[in-house]
């Protein structure tokens, strides 16, 4: 009898299995952004329904000094990481894809690097570099930014390869086939085609940087520097209200708004299969 | 200018970036580690490789070997991060398997619910399991109620009723499974999903029953994305200090990384801290050099398909 049973049937324990993972990966942090909007000052016991630690007089992320700066400084980061890493990445890629020669393997590497160093490492290297090479530029918002571009950069190059690979030379040699100068061919043609993974790759990178714990954390100097992933390490054990759980659920919406744009973008523009590659794109 | 030469212009940018701020950075490290400190403790660090001081290298060695403090806590590193893999795999095995070949219709939105938590700040996730955990959170009384808290209790795996975030290794070792685990799961989705579904329905064919087709065709086609995403999660926990700072702060629990972030951060003890990053690093390599030459493979053949 059991031979025929069908052997692509679901099998029930194995939904539930994934079922029962799925709830235990997401609810958990549902209830924190629960009670974010809690009415009250306790993080566990629900009070009623309210914006305070938005919004609120005193003590939520809109009116606490603390907490506004610390958004303000994420988003700074993320925006200067993402105005060099993007470009610089873009260069890379395509220099890396095109250059055919003894180093191409060993720049590869070197950028492919940072991707798995763990983040501790990184972070220690940068911070004795800044401490005892580049004095001038020190530790702070520079240092943090320099640290950010370094590994972001790898997500950008990885990124904007895949799409080259994609595209293929064809279209190029259509375009010079056509008498199209080599400018033209390259601003007229691969550049459009390549804008979609370029704006992809920002949002990965805007994404990465603010979320970015370690290396921002190792490379900042004063309070001025706090972003928010370093207020929810040092404040989440003591945090006295629900303003702590407000300010990560307005860095997780800034993130996810992020992604989905970038996503929508790229399926838009180059096709839903390298959409969805592109957002399981771990990290 | 011939176009040999453009691309690498190209690219130079990126390269020079990367060569002072990741090899520059790494080699500061190893300028600091086998360098000497000043009578402030402040490193002074030996450029030239001729003049290294392998010192302080040589104690952290000496301190392992001996079964001093470096040897409990790499000792309890390597146990943590084992436990935390090994459930890794054996909730992440079946839901990824799951996923690749049964989901149906279901397909993508469960995809899109195991990538979620990827995008979802670390340090926010441990913060909901901080507020569920605490004496009198939601988690807590649930635990309680189950009688898993009692459970924990008896065995041992737990000192006090409530106290789950006062220093137990269980909690640190069940915070790092769910911090990381989503990242384990993607790879071997990915690795099940592009086995060719018509090699099990041959062996099928052949008269394999449906247990004996999974643990002779899909079990050891599923290996290189069981090791890649082992790879890719042992390597961030051996790095890690705030998963146990967060859902332990206590130096019972101490992990490597808890141990350089003390030298280096809160500490000033740059120099120890470089010794041992350094050795911590030489480890790692065996595992990122792994890593490395198989994604490298998977993407050559991706570009020859």
């Amino acid at each position: 009898m059991s031979r025929l049973r069908n052997p692509w049937g679901r099998p029930r324990f194995l939904a539930l299995i994934t079922a029962g993972y799925i709830l235990w990966s997401v609810v958990p942090v549902l209830l924190a952004i629960a009670f974010a909007f809690n009415n009250g000052r306790s993080r566990t016991t629900w009070q009623g329904f309210s914006f305070r630690w938005f919004t609120g007089e005193t003590g939520s992320v809109l009116h606490d000094p603390a907490l506004r700066d610390a958004l303000g400084h994420t988003l700074l980061l993320a925006v200067i990481c993402v105005a060099v890493a993007t470009p610089l990445g873009v260069a890379l890629a395509l220099g890396l894809q095109r250059w055919r020669g003894r180093l191409s393997g060993s720049v590869n590497t070197l950028m492919l690097l940072p991707l798995v160093t763990p983040e501790i490492v990184m972070g220690i290297a940068l911070l004795l570099l800044f401490l005892q090479v580049f004095g001038g530029i020190g530790l702070g918002t520079d240092a943090q930014a320099i640290g950010q571009i370094t590994f972001t950069l790898s997500y950008v190059v990885v990124i904007v390869r895949g799409r080259l690979v994609s595209i293929g030379p064809e279209f190029e040699e259509a375009a010079a086939d056509l008498g199209a100068p080599r400018r033209d061919q390259f601003f007229r043609v691969l550049l459009p085609l390549l804008a979609p993974a370029i704006v992809a790759s920002a949002a990965v990178a805007f994404a990465t940087s603010i979320d970015d714990f370690v290396v921002t954390q190792y490379l900042s100097s004063d309070a001025s520097t706090t972003t928010v992933s370093m207020l929810l390490y040092s404040s989440a054990r003591g945090a006295p209200t629900p303003a702590l759980n407000a300010i990560a659920t307005v860095n997780l919406a800034i993130t996810l708004l992020t992604l989905v744009f970038a996503y929508l973008v790229y399926r838009r523009f180059a096709g839903r299969d390298e959409a969805t590659a592109v957002a399981a794109l771990e990290v | 200018m011939g176009s040999r030469w453009l691309w690498r212009l190209v690219a130079l940018p990126g390269v020079a970036w990367l060569s002072v701020f990741f090899l520059c950075a790494f080699y500061a490290v190893l300028a600091v580690a086998f360098g000497n400190q000043d009578t402030l403790s402040q490193p002074v660090p030996h450029w030239n490789p001729l003049d290294w001081n392998v010192g302080y290298v040589l104690d952290m060695l000496d301190n392992f070997f001996s079964g001093g403090p470096f040897w409990t806590v790499s000792l309890r590193t390597v146990e943590f991060v084992a436990i935390a893999v090994a459930l890794s795999l054996l909730i992440g095995y079946p839901v990824a398997y799951f996923t690749a070949r049964h989901a149906g219709s279901w397909k993508g939105a469960i995809l899109l619910a195991l990538i979620l938590p990827l995008w979802i700040n670390y340090l926010m996730r441990m913060l909901a399991w901080i507020n569920l955990l605490a004496p009198d959170g939601i988690g807590s009384d649930v635990l309680h109620s189950l009688g898993i808290e009692r459970l924990f209790l008896s065995i041992g795996l737990l000192d006090e009723p409530g106290g789950w975030l006062n220093g137990q290794p269980i909690t640190v070792v069940l915070a790092l499974l769910y911090g990381y685990l989503p990242f384990f799961i993607l790879p071997l989705f990915v690795a099940i999903d592009r086995i060719d579904s018509r090699q099990i329905d041959a062996a099928r064919d052949l008269g394999a029953s449906p247990l004996s087709a999974f643990l002779r065709v899909t079990l050891p086609l599923s290996v290189p994305g069981i090791l890649a995403g082992s790879v890719l999660i042992a390597l961030p926990m051996f790095g890690d200090y705030y998963t146990a700072d967060l859902v332990s702060a206590s130096t019972q629990t101490n992990m490597i990384g808890n141990q350089i972030d003390e030298f280096m951060r809160q500490g000033s003890e740059k120099v120890t801290g470089a010794a041992l990053t350094l050795l911590l690093s030489a480890f790692l390599l065996v595992l990122m050099s792994y890593y490395l030459r198989t994604t490298r493979r998977a993407g050559t053949t991706a570009q020859t398909t």
